[in-house]
Parts: structure tokens; C-alpha cells; sequence
């Protein structure tokens, strides 16, 4: 129990200084290592907690495909750091308040300060201690079956998204020599073929 | 000395508090903006699972689920709508962006 805890802390610790490091980074691609370092660490922390199967989604999903993705663009695009920071300082007192207070909120509403933390309390001590079926299994089990519709609409989501990538980024460069095999197997056949009559000894 | 619920909301909120930090102070940036959220949406996901594991009830991951599916479909748009304003501008500005304003 002293081990888990103290794997808690330090993945907790990890993930909330890599967030931070991912704001205040000066380089984007820094940020973005930094991003892999949290959600490495926040899979970490699902792990500790027994959801394991959304713990390597996080890695296979965040790690393997956003954050690939980001690296890839911010490394693609030739951007001017220097400029990007400015007002960096000025915006700084007004969203440190905004992120103060809502910070305080949040606690607030979770009951850490002040009111009752009855509630959480409560939740916390219905967690069952024996887990009958691993949590793949049970994931699974409610996923095809009860909420199949919600599935495959998640589905048609990443299809919209990947059509609206590619057209979004396709372009046609003129001057461009391309084949057009459509065209080409249209073609009739008088106009691809003549038929020439060639005298002896002349040539064509 | 055991981790309850109360430890994984506090990280949620600490990083929903960071996205929201990130997003007020690269106001120029849209990459670390996207990454903000990004980092906001793995706080709602932490909130998700800690509340499904600790009552007992897979829905909760299911949801988590869902919104990763969101998530990656976002940062696709949303990366390929930068690349193609890059194209256009070459510069990737926020405060730049007013070609449409009226």
C-alpha cells in the first residue's frame, strides 16, 4: 500500500510538472515532448488505479498518434519562435488570477476546502475490493453490447476526421504532370489508333 | 496512507487549471493552444476513469474512450487547418487570423 502511494506521488508529481513545462516551454517542440512525458505518466496513474486497457489506449492513441502528429507539424512548419512569445509576460498576471480562481473553484467543489467532503468520502468506500472479470473483459462487455451505437458513431467521427484532413490538405500544384487513368482508358478508339496506308518503299 | 478519489480529482483539476493557464499565456501560439486542450481533455479523462474505477462502474471508462476518440479527431482537424493556414499566411499567429471579420 506504501508502494502504490509512493508511485502515486511521483507519477502525479511527473504529470502535473510536464503540463507545466508544456505552457511555459519556450520551444514547441519541447512542449511537445514534455505533452508525451504527461500522458505517458497519466497512463501511469490509470494503471495504478486498475484501468489498464485505457491506460495503453492513452499510450497507443496520445502518445503513438497526437502527439506524433503534433511533433510532426510543429517540426514541418518553419515558425518564428521569437515573435510567438511576445506577450507572453503581459498575459501573464491576468491568466495566473484567471487559473488561480478557477483552481479554487474546482477545490471548492470537490469539498477539499471549506463544505463537506461527505460525498467523496462515500464514493471513495464503494469501490469494490474483488474484481470479478479483468477490465478489458468488462469494457468490452458493455461496449458491444450496451453502448454498440455510441461505437460505431465514434467510428464514423474518426472517418469524418480523416476525410476532412486529407481534403483540407490536399492541394493541386499546377504545372504539375499528372496521370489521368480515366482519361485515358476513355479514349475512343479513333483517336488513338490510325490506320495508315504505306507504300512500298515510301514509309510513313 | 491509500490514494482515494480525492488524490486523482486533484490532479485533474491541477492539470484543467494548467490547459487553462496555457491557452491565457500562448495566446500568439495555436500549436501549444491545441496542446493546452489536449492536456484539458486528459484532465476530464482522469475525472472520468478515478470516478468509474472508485464506484465500480465501467461507463465512466467507456466515456474516457469517447472522448479520446473526440480528442484525436480534433487534433487532426485542427492540425490540418494549421498547415493549410501556414501555407496561405506563413505565419501561424492567432491575432492575425481576422480574415473574416466583417
Amino acid at each position: 500500500m506504501l508502494l502504490q502511494a509512493l508511485a502515486f506521488y511521483v507519477f502525479a508529481f511527473v504529470v502535473m510538472a510536464s503540463a507545466a513545462m508544456v505552457v511555459v516551454s519556450r520551444n514547441p517542440v519541447y512542449s511537445v515532448l514534455f505533452l508525451i512525458l504527461a500522458f505517458f505518466n497519466a497512463a501511469a496513474l490509470f494503471l495504478l488505479i486498475g484501468a489498464e486497457f485505457i491506460a495503453m489506449i492513452l499510450i497507443i492513441v496520445y502518445v503513438g498518434a497526437v502527439a506524433v502528429l503534433f511533433l510532426f507539424v510543429v517540426m514541418m512548419l518553419d515558425i518564428n519562435l521569437a515573435k510567438l512569445r511576445e506577450g507572453f509576460l503581459k498575459y501573464l498576471p491576468v491568466g495566473a488570477m484567471i487559473g488561480f480562481v478557477l483552481f479554487l473553484e474546482i477545490l471548492f467543489g470537490l469539498g477539499v476546502l471549506g463544505g463537506n467532503s461527505t460525498s467523496l468520502a462515500g464514493i471513495g468506500k464503494a469501490m469494490p475490493q474483488v474484481i470479478a472479470v479483468d477490465n478489458t473483459r468488462a469494457i468490452g462487455r458493455v461496449l458491444y453490447t450496451q453502448y454498440f451505437y455510441l461505437f460505431q458513431v465514434a467510428g464514423l467521427v474518426l472517418l469524418v476526421a480523416m476525410i476532412g484532413a486529407i481534403v483540407l490538405t490536399l492541394r493541386r500544384r499546377p504545372g504539375l504532370r499528372r496521370q489521368r487513368i480515366s482519361e485515358q482508358l476513355y479514349r475512343p478508339k479513333d483517336e488513338a489508333v490510325t490506320v495508315v496506308k504505306v507504300p512500298t518503299r515510301g514509309g510513313v | 496512507m491509500t490514494i482515494g478519489l480525492g488524490h486523482y480529482l486533484f490532479v485533474a483539476a491541477v492539470l484543467f487549471t494548467l490547459g487553462i493557464l496555457g491557452i491565457f499565456l500562448n495566446r500568439k501560439n495555436v500549436i501549444v493552444i491545441l496542446m493546452c486542450v489536449e492536456l484539458m481533455l486528459l484532465a476530464v479523462n482522469i475525472n472520468l476513469v478515478a470516478f468509474s474505477v472508485f464506484q465500480g462502474n465501467v461507463v465512466g471508462q467507456i466515456f474516457a474512450m469517447l472522448v479520446l476518440t473526440v480528442a484525436a479527431a480534433e487534433a487532426a482537424i485542427g492540425l490540418a487547418i494549421l498547415v493549410v493556414y501556414f501555407r496561405n499566411r506563413g505565419t501561424i499567429e492567432v491575432e492575425d487570423i481576422n480574415a473574416m471579420k466583417g
